[in-house]
């Protein structure tokens, strides 16, 4: 570790936790229904969208109906990217003439599971990729059938999350708010606006944004290379603010065209923490106690620089097998750039890789400028573990902030017995039903990610065969050993806490694991918002209780402790054993010298 | 029921035209007008006016009479349709022994070393024997164009000063002083090189 | 209740009557039916179930003796600690259980004279009587069962119900006119209008409560059971699946995978057992511990709602005074000698029995007059007649009244004399500053003077409402005062707010107040009218001298109908859910350590060099257990027996101390949290140490 990259650190958080308040303001506002800086121009835009749509905005919805709108949404917008994937090949914007006769040799075809598989993939947030973006999709699907969802998907986990707090803050309501408005309201009012500059300044920096056909030419070197463009400046802006992570190119933010300088790379990271922290305050708002807030954001910051520093701390102390052959593996305190670099930038670094590794599986992104497959163990330890602890340091964009709401309801449920009162979590009581959603949504994390990785890792399959041409499941991975393991259990964990980064060694496209994975990513998104809704649609219904010194209090030193260790405890005793088999003893064979 | 669907379709429809269509050509729009060269992926001519490059993207450098770039897994070498890297593990004996169809750590070592005519004794700036996560990366470290710095002049029968003044010139340094890493291009600095009398 | 029947109570925890009928219960218990409900042990039980059939096979296929040996006490360690819970949960029935029985037995034997239509009697057995039947109870027999007494007084020994040896009096009419079935009648005799079927007597209901026999799990509690079957599920997941990835980790070195005994073992170890085992037995303890204080709790939920009051309404009388209004200040008239006033108060309230009246004898005594007897010849004392307010005595010609202000200045202006400006002051005073003013006066010098009669606020009741205030407990006084006096006493007594003028209407409307607020309301009640007023509050506790319709409203009664001990039940409340929490917290913080025992055994030998060595994953081992065999065991037995070692706290609940729920939080967590993470290192290590030199357990 180097000061400079521990520097870069502290700032990166710090500029988070300055934007976080105003931010978080702005978005209480716009929720609340109250006049904003833009509300000038967009609210007769809001009428008109609704006048269009011809949607009832003043309705209040119970929970029931509003998960039915949330999941009525996602299944129409999920149809319609299937479609327009399907028949990417008959629609414009194919300058490349993909799924025509006439394509190039390198396009991949657009086969019904892959189709299936990204239609969820971008349906629930997660991005999953078991394509090569340049390769495979025309730029009306990059546009319209993705780029669309990063909108809507993100805009869907806020709304989601916000309905939870309506949840807490009702007094014998029984309703939760209206997921049109919602929905609408957060798309156009808060990721639009912030997503026009973005973009503008990504391009700035020499992102593309362009319909052109594909370059070739001759290098300076007198050999071919093709440069592949695209509408990638907007399409990156809400792939990172609204936590998505689907890479225009495979790959992702590694690309120059995606990322091309540590400022893009800077701006990139701010986008996709900076929603989920300013949700915090949002959350402490509308609950009436900004320390509420705060404590969460603070369990947040705190475990997202554990996972930093450690990750930083082995990537930079680099790969040991190196040693024979004399090369410069390690960071020494000169700075210059040693450290285990095999999959990563030079212009990023170590600092700035294992940054954005934290920052991309502590939120549901996904997107990733490093290859997380070639992390040392510990370092792709914290990127796994970041994943199946929930993604609730920040999180997805609402995601992490109803998810982190369940892990401090447990919290509250575990020890608040110890004050002597029935728990209670911002004036609610936590009885039974909370304690079964919360449980239910600990519960399908655990099932999909370890049941589902059971299954891959001992099936069978003849070679060649439909489901999986290349035989038995673990035949798909690019590395033996415990690094294999870590390839498969990384995918499904991935997919199920909608992540969407990978240990990308593994070929997924086969239609085996697109399904499966398909219904991981499935299960993560939706059999985590039925029951946290269902939980907030049961504590609209409760009376408030009022807080007493004899109250739990959930803003303590003590609460975020609590928390933290909640978290711990239960997010990553759960997948210890298996991580045993992965990274852990990945990482002593690596000191061993023992190879694959 | 049927009515929630029909307001899911509906609003789908009207969402998805505002932020898949009018959102990114707008974009376009604007970023063509603001940075029509950045938007268009920063491409480099020569003095014909042919492309003969981004100068974000990296290119294959096989000559010797130029400085190379990192390796490179994206294909068979920088190829752009193909970004992407070797997804090994720290463990892997494919990423650190190869095998006869892939170089491993250990035989990208010893050919740099060959080629640089650099003994065992040096050690070899790490990123000069790996890739990149994309494939792409147009960067090489200073202390990795220093070592190549030698040969460059042999071959081109130029004075080590010349070339290594042109190293120290092509350095792109943090920015802001502290953010990303210091890192040389590795295609300008050939064109620089090539622009030497 | 006295103290020493306290002690007398809480040693029998240990009595070896109850630890051997607990012994055989815990057999009993292993019923799968009766476990089914019980989802952790459940698994636990599925578990013992599986190794002993495989440790059987195992036999027959002849395994070699050490891993017999092994699998063995894996198999073993798994029933004790299915058994170590059910012994919990008998010991902690069993008190309850002894004292049904001693019950039980007086009530099979009880005999009763009931009257027939004709007017004759018969004699029946207590238990065919109904409801409605009208039964004779003379001297020293048992009342068969509950009822109104219709006639006759008489002095009743219910210590078979609440432990008290003070007889208590019983009479027909008003608010002492129940009597509860198996208590004895001292003397006299009573008519008895039985008011309940047969099987729903007090005492019936009691042996049910004690019993446990319809044992209902409070709302808590499920959440909490939800809780541990969740994470039960979770663990089965993570063990379940660590099958099939180690066959897919076993590939690429030549050992072979997990056998099931360690697996299971593994499960057993980080399903919640601890909490799973103790978590009935300490809903069972804390009503247990309700009824040491001879408080009734009619359901584990009421119990539960006492621990989360918000508010406690506190009658005046009994609870927060001494009961009885005393005699501190003689205020004279002008021109009247103060020797005058306090003989003419102590010669008024000479034949006054009343607690007022004795403490206006002995007052007096200060001013050097002495009590007299005074020959009935010349004296006729003036009862006190409510319509008057007035009582008094007429000695000779003399007439001395004592009463109520108005009564006795209308008396005074009635027999020519006026009303001094001066004592009319004092009088508003005095009752300002919460006392009662008795005026006095006669018919010779007119008003004399007045008595201040002083409500006496119990000793330590100040201190006590600080610590409920700082527990977040609200303390509402309730009071038939005015006022005036209501805010004196409010303020003596430190409570943070009155009701004054208390009618059942009020009280009622203060309770749906708070309770709209989200607070949950306690209060205690005897009278009729009572009666919706503790149905209506969260935590209604009624005096068992009360009446038949307020012990039903009621979710308690204390059987020793003392109001004080509202609070005492809130605490134990308290305790209950601290003793939950504190064990959940500490169940689930242990597991930490066991990971750390039982992977490395599981793992140790993964990608190990040569069969002699340990591989990496036995860098896990930190606590540098002996062998893999040692340390699985060392995990199974310290997770068997921290069962046991947690029994005395599970019944006797977490120390309570009355701090604000930061505090509060902040010791528990220490002890259980942090505790919970530590305890299990030095634990399994000693039994690992003990288990090699036992020769159980191969060294390495």
């Amino acid at each position: 570790m180097t000061f400079l990259g521990i520097c870069q650190i502290f700032f990166f958080i710090s500029l988070i936790l300055l934007i976080a308040k105003p931010l978080g303001l702005y978005i209480y506002n716009v929720l609340e229904g109250n006049n904003t800086l833009f509300s000038g121009i967009l609210r007769p835009s809001e009428m008109l969208i609704y006048r269009l749509a011809n949607i009832d905005f003043c309705e209040e919805m119970n929970w029931l109906k509003y998960t039915q709108c949330v999941i009525a949404f996602s299944l129409v917008s999920m149809l319609l990217t299937y479609l327009l994937l399907i028949f990417q090949n008959l629609l414009p914007l194919n300058p490349m003439h993909f799924g025509l006769s006439d394509a190039p040799a390198y396009a991949t075809k657009m086969t019904p599971d892959l189709a299936f598989n990204t239609a969820i993939s971008f349906t629930t947030n997660t991005n999953w990729q078991s394509y090569a973006g340049e390769t495979t999709m025309t730029y009306l699907s990059q546009m319209l059938a993705l780029a669309f969802h990063n909108f809507v998907s993100s805009a869907t986990g806020i709304a989601v999350a916000i309905a939870v707090i309506r949840g807490f803050i009702a007094n014998r309501v029984g309703t939760i708010g209206n997921f049109w408005t919602d929905l609408t309201r957060i798309t156009i009012y808060i990721l639009l606006p912030i997503c026009i500059p973005l973009a503008l300044l990504l391009v700035s920096q020499g992102v593309v944004q362009n319909l052109n056909p594909y370059l070739t030419f001759t290098t300076l070197d007198n050999h071919n290379q093709t440069l592949s463009f695209g509408l990638v400046a907007s399409q990156e802006a809400i792939k990172n603010l609204g936590t998505n992570g689907g890479g225009f190119f495979n790959a992702n933010s590694a690309h120059p065209f995606e990322n091309p300088t540590p400022l893009t790379n800077l701006l990139e990271m701010l986008s996709i923490f900076i929603i989920p922290a300013a949700l915090t305050y949002t959350f402490g708002k509308m609950v009436k106690d900004t320390r509420q807030g705060v404590a969460l954001l603070t369990v947040m910051t705190i475990i997202f620089l554990i996972g930093t520093l450690v990750t930083y701390h082995f990537e930079a102390k680099g790969n040991p097998n190196f040693k024979p052959y004399n090369i410069n593996y390690a960071t020494n305190q000169l700075g210059d750039s040693g450290g285990n670099m095999e999959g990563k930038e030079l212009r990023f670094g170590i600092a700035n890789s294992s940054l954005f590794a934290v920052v991309t599986t502590d939120t549901s992104c996904g997107a990733v400028n490093c290859l997380h497959d070639c992390l040392t163990p510990m370092g792709g330890l914290i990127t796994l573990l970041n994943i199946e602890l929930g993604e609730v340091v920040f999180g997805g964009t609402g995601s992490g902030l109803y998810g982190i709401i369940v892990f401090a309801v447990l919290s509250v449920f575990i020890a608040g017995l110890m004050v002597g009162r029935t728990p209670e979590y911002l004036g609610k009581k936590i009885e039974k039903k909370e304690v079964k959603m919360a449980m239910l949504f600990i519960l399908i994390a655990a099932f999909s990610i370890l049941v589902f990785t059971a299954i891959a890792s001992v099936i069978n399959f003849p070679k060649d065969s439909f489901w999986n041409s290349f035989g038995s499941g673990t035949n798909n991975l690019n590395n033996v050993g415990p690094h294999g393991f870590s390839e498969l259990l990384y995918a499904f964990s991935s997919c199920t806490g909608n992540n969407g980064s990978a240990f990308a060694g593994l070929s997924a496209n086969t239609p085996f694991y697109n399904i499966l994975l398909g219904i991981a990513m499935f299960l993560g998104r939706f059999f985590m918002i039925i029951p946290v809704l269902a939980m907030a649609g049961s504590l609209s219904e409760k009376k408030l209780v009022p807080a007493s010194i004899g109250t739990f209090p959930t803003y303590s030193y003590l609460f975020v402790i609590l928390l933290i260790s909640v978290i711990l405890i239960v997010g990553a005793l759960t997948f210890f054993p298996a991580l045993c088999l992965g990274p852990i003893i990945e990482e002593f064979l690596m000191r061993q010298g023992k190879l694959f | 029921m049927i009515k929630i669907f029909l307001d899911s379709i509906k609003l789908t429809l009207v969402l998805a035209i505002i932020t898949g269509l009018i959102y990114p050509l707008v974009i376009t729009g604007l970023a063509n007008i603001m940075f029509d060269d950045k938007a268009n992926g920063s491409l480099l001519y020569d003095q014909n006016h042919k492309v003969i490059g981004s100068k974000l993207i990296g290119q294959a450098f096989t000559s010797n009479k130029y400085f190379q770039g990192r390796p490179s897994r994206a294909g068979n070498g920088y190829d752009a349709l193909l970004s992407g890297g070797s997804n090994l593990g720290s463990t892997s004996q494919k990423l650190i022994e190869g095998n006869k169809d892939f170089d491993g750590i250990k035989q990208l070592a010893a050919k740099y070393r060959l080629v640089n005519k650099i003994d065992f004794t040096t050690k070899i700036p790490v990123e000069a024997v790996t890739a990149s996560a994309s494939g792409l990366d147009p960067d090489i470290s200073y202390e990795n164009a220093m070592l190549q710095a030698p040969r460059i002049a042999s071959v081109r029968h130029l004075s080590q000063n010349k070339v290594t003044d042109l190293i120290e010139l092509n350095v792109q340094k943090r920015e802001l002083g502290f953010i990303g890493e210091p890192r040389i291009n590795v295609l300008i600095l050939n064109l620089d090189l090539d622009k030497l009398p | 209740m006295t103290n020493e029947n306290i002690k007398k109570q809480s040693k029998s925890i240990y009595d070896k009557k109850i630890i051997n009928r607990a012994l055989i219960d815990a057999f009993i218990k292993l019923n799968p039916k009766t476990l089914f409900k019980n989802p952790v042990m459940f698994v636990v039980l599925i578990g013992s179930i599986i190794t002993t059939i495989m440790f059987f096979e195992n036999i027959v296929k002849g395994y070699k003796f050490e891993n017999l040996l092994f699998q063995f006490q894996i198999t073993i360690w798994l029933w004790f600690t299915v058994l170590f819970a059910n012994f919990a949960e008998a010991m902690a029935e069993g008190r309850g259980k002894a004292q049904a029985d001693t019950l039980k037995k007086n009530k099979q034997a009880t005999m009763a004279t009931r009257e027939t239509v004709r007017g004759t009697t018969e004699s029946v057995l207590a238990s065919s009587l109904k409801k409605g039947d009208i039964v004779l109870v003379k001297a020293n027999e048992t009342i068969p069962s509950d009822g109104e007494v219709i006639e006759g007084v008489a002095s009743v020994n219910e210590s078979a119900i609440t432990g008290e040896s003070a007889p208590v009096i019983r009479e027909s009419g008003g608010d002492r006119s129940a009597v509860t079935g198996g208590t004895t009648v001292l003397s006299d005799w009573l008519r008895i209008k039985i008011s309940v079927d047969p099987g729903q007597t007090f005492i019936d209901r009691m042996i049910n409560l004690v019993e446990g026999a319809n044992r209902q799990k409070t709302p808590n509690e499920i959440a909490l059971d939800i809780l541990l079957a969740g994470l039960t599920i979770v663990f089965l997941l993570a063990v379940a699946t660590l099958y099939p990835f180690s066959i897919y980790s076993y590939q690429s070195c030549p050992h072979k995978a997990p056998d099931l005994f360690s697996l299971i073992s593994l499960l057993v170890c980080l399903i919640p057992t601890t909490i799973g085992g103790l978590l009935s037995a300490i809903g069972i303890a804390g009503m247990d511990r309700v009824l040491q204080y001879n408080v009734l709790a009619t359901s584990g939920k009421a119990v539960e709602a006492a621990g989360d009051v918000d508010t406690l309404l506190l009658d005046k009388t009994g609870t927060i005074t001494l009961g009885n209004r005393q005699a501190v200040e003689f205020v004279v008239a002008p021109k009247i000698a103060i020797q005058d006033l306090a003989d003419a108060a102590q010669l008024s309230s000479l034949s006054d029995e009343t607690p007022e009246g004795r403490s206006i004898v002995i007052y007096a005594k200060n001013y050097g007059i002495r009590e007299r007897e005074l020959s009935d010849k010349d004296v006729t004392f003036i009862p006190f007649s409510a319509q008057t307010r007035i009582s008094g005595v007429n000695i000779n010609n003399r007439e001395i009244r004592k009463g109520a202000t108005d009564s006795i200045f209308n008396y005074a202006k009635h027999n020519g004399f006026t009303v001094p400006y001066e004592l009319e002051r004092e009088v508003t005073r005095i009752a300002q500053s919460g006392g009662t003013p008795l005026v006095v006066a006669d018919n010779i010098s007119g008003l004399l003077g007045a008595i201040y009669l002083k409500d006496v606020v119990k000793g330590g009741m100040k201190e006590r409402f600080a610590q409920l205030r700082s527990m977040g407990i609200r303390t509402i006084m309730i009071t038939g005062d005015n006022p005036l006096t209501a805010a004196a006493i409010a303020s003596e007594a430190g409570v943070d707010d009155f009701l004054a003028q208390a009618t059942p209407e009020n009280k009622m409307e203060l309770i749906k107040r708070e309770q709209t607020g989200g607070r949950l309301v306690a209060m205690t009640g005897d009278g009729t009218n009572d009666a919706p007023a503790l149905a209506q509050a969260d935590v209604g506790v009624a005096m068992n001298t009360g009446t038949q319709a307020a012990k039903e409203a009621g979710n308690m009664i204390d059987l020793d109908s003392n109001p004080t001990k509202l609070i005492e039940v809130v605490e134990i409340g308290k305790q209950l859910l601290m003793t939950r929490g504190a064990l959940t917290t500490f169940s689930i913080a242990n597991d930490v350590a066991k990971y750390f025992a039982i992977l490395p055994a599981m793992f140790g030998s993964l990608y190990a060099l040569n069969a002699n060595t340990h591989g990496p994953l036995w860098a896990l081992n930190i606590m540098g257990l002996h062998s893999a065999q040692s340390a699985i065991l060392a995990a199974v037995i310290f997770n068997a027996l921290i069962i046991i070692v947690l029994i005395p706290l599970a019944l006797k609940g977490v120390t309570y101390r009355a701090m604000d729920a930061k505090s509060l939080l902040q010791r528990n967590f220490l002890i259980y949290g942090l505790g919970g993470l530590v305890a299990p290192f030095p634990g399994i290590w000693i039994i690992d140490q003990i288990l090699v030199i036992l020769h159980l357990a191969p060294i390495s």
